[in-house]
């Protein structure tokens, strides 16, 4: 009997050099080779990349959602840390 | 390929029971629908009401099987394409169509469902697939006449998708939307060929049209006088234009098409409305839309008897993948 649920892998692709990797959706598959193989297949069929990343989904731990303002909130209050919080005298130039 | 709700009536009254049973936490409620009304997407770990839940896993697992199951009628054609230039690119829209079916059950995935079981409802019957794909495909004209008219309504189906509320059915559609454009317009290529050919390939494409018109206007699903769901699905922003909006829409854009290539709409009651600036149908056959849907079509068997002898042949390839994963973990291990 054939274990017909293989291991999810979640499939990030590079578009070009230069540029990170970004998550485009998963696959099944037996094995890691086999990961990078289907997602090949299915996510490049039109030149959208020149390498892969398969991860296992149960290796990825992600934030959860209800936690999102204790985890983002105490950023929000700082905005001395952008730039334009910053008064620069009329007239002065190239800062 | 398509995106109506094909339940049957007593199918939509056991389901909006079961809803009602649910009750929901009311803040909770609150907030996933002030987030829906400011126009942001909804993603796989946040909080959503169950029936929201279940209706995307019912629709896009819908929509994935009927990209699987609407490779078969195309497929049959990939043998017999008239010339290598026809034959390539009869290939890659097959392939294309097996991408989709596969974005969209990992789509479906995020919502908490696997594939093994989508594809297992599927295989025993139980799930349902757009019933254009029910019909046979006759002449090479009918392969045309898939990629103009039928993924041409998949395409107007589909765009307003591509900002659904939910997240990983959107990012999917978008994806889709991209492709299928190459789809429709290599069927309207192929038919426009045909067009200039023979008086016998201007009869074959003719045939075509005449046979896939009605039904291509059936994808849209029932009239909204008849579409009960619909409402909720348009509250939650994962529909967002109504079974005849759409339609109207397919129509306007492709009567014209239709006449530009010199093929006749099988419709008497077809006419231009000056006023509205709208084409006008006579009416659809309803009863055939629901024979087809539930079993009555020309294919119904054929198509699932196809699909599960793939699935079974394909066995001894599974197999042989695990067997292969199992040999090189084992000496990893060693």
């Amino acid at each position: 009997m054939s274990r017909d649920d293989w291991e999810l892998y979640e499939i990030f692709i590079r578009t070009a050099r230069g540029l990170a990797h970004r998550h485009v959706g998963s696959v099944h598959a037996a094995d890691p080779e086999m990961a990078i193989e289907v997602a090949r297949d299915i996510y490049t069929r039109r030149n959208e990349g020149v390498s892969i990343w398969a991860v296992p989904s149960k290796a990825i731990t992600a934030s959860d959602p209800e936690e999102a303002d204790a985890l983002f909130e105490p950023a929000k209050d700082k905005i001395y840390r952008h730039p334009t919080f910053y008064k620069i005298p009329e007239g002065v130039e190239n800062i | 390929m398509y995106t109506t709700d094909l339940r049957t009536e007593e199918e939509k009254r056991r389901a909006a029971m079961r809803e009602q049973a649910i009750q929901e936490d009311p803040e909770k409620l609150k907030a996933f629908e002030d987030r829906i009304a400011r126009d942001e997407f909804i993603e796989p770990k946040d909080w959503m009401p169950e029936a929201y839940r279940r209706t995307l896993i019912r629709q896009i697992s819908q929509h994935a099987h009927s990209e699987i199951i609407g490779m078969l009628p195309e497929g049959n054609w990939i043998t017999r394409a008239p010339n290598l230039r026809r034959k390539l690119i009869l290939l890659a829209k097959v392939q294309d169509e097996a991408g989709h079916g596969l974005y969209l059950y990992s789509a479906a995935e995020t919502l908490g469902v696997s594939r093994e079981e989508m594809v297992a409802q599927l295989h025993a019957r139980k799930a349902k697939y757009s019933s254009i794909f029910n019909y046979p495909t006759l002449t090479w004209a009918d392969v045309a006449a898939i990629g103009w008219l039928v993924d041409g309504a998949a395409i107007t189906n589909q765009i307003p998708l591509c900002r659904c509320s939910y997240g990983p059915y959107a990012r999917a559609m978008q994806r889709i939307c991209k492709e299928e454009s190459f789809h429709q317009r290599q069927g309207y290529e192929a038919m426009a060929a045909l067009m200039n050919g023979s008086p016998e390939q201007r009869r074959m494409a003719q045939d075509a049209m005449d046979r896939w018109w009605w039904p291509a206007l059936m994808m849209f699903g029932p009239p909204d006088s008849e579409s009960v769901h619909s409402a909720q699905s348009m509250k939650w922003k994962i529909k967002r234009y109504s079974n005849d909006e759409l339609r109207q829409r397919f129509i306007d854009a492709t009567v014209p098409q239709a006449h530009a290539i010199g093929l006749e709409v099988p419709d008497p009651d077809l006419k231009y409305n000056e006023e509205t600036g709208h084409w006008e149908i006579g009416s659809i056959n309803w009863d055939e839309f629901w024979a087809v849907v539930q079993g009555d079509g020309h294919c119904n068997d054929d198509r699932l008897d196809t699909r599960v002898r793939a699935w079974e042949e394909g066995a001894w390839v599974r197999e042989a993948a695990e067997a292969y994963a199992a040999k090189h973990t084992a000496r990893q291990a060693a």
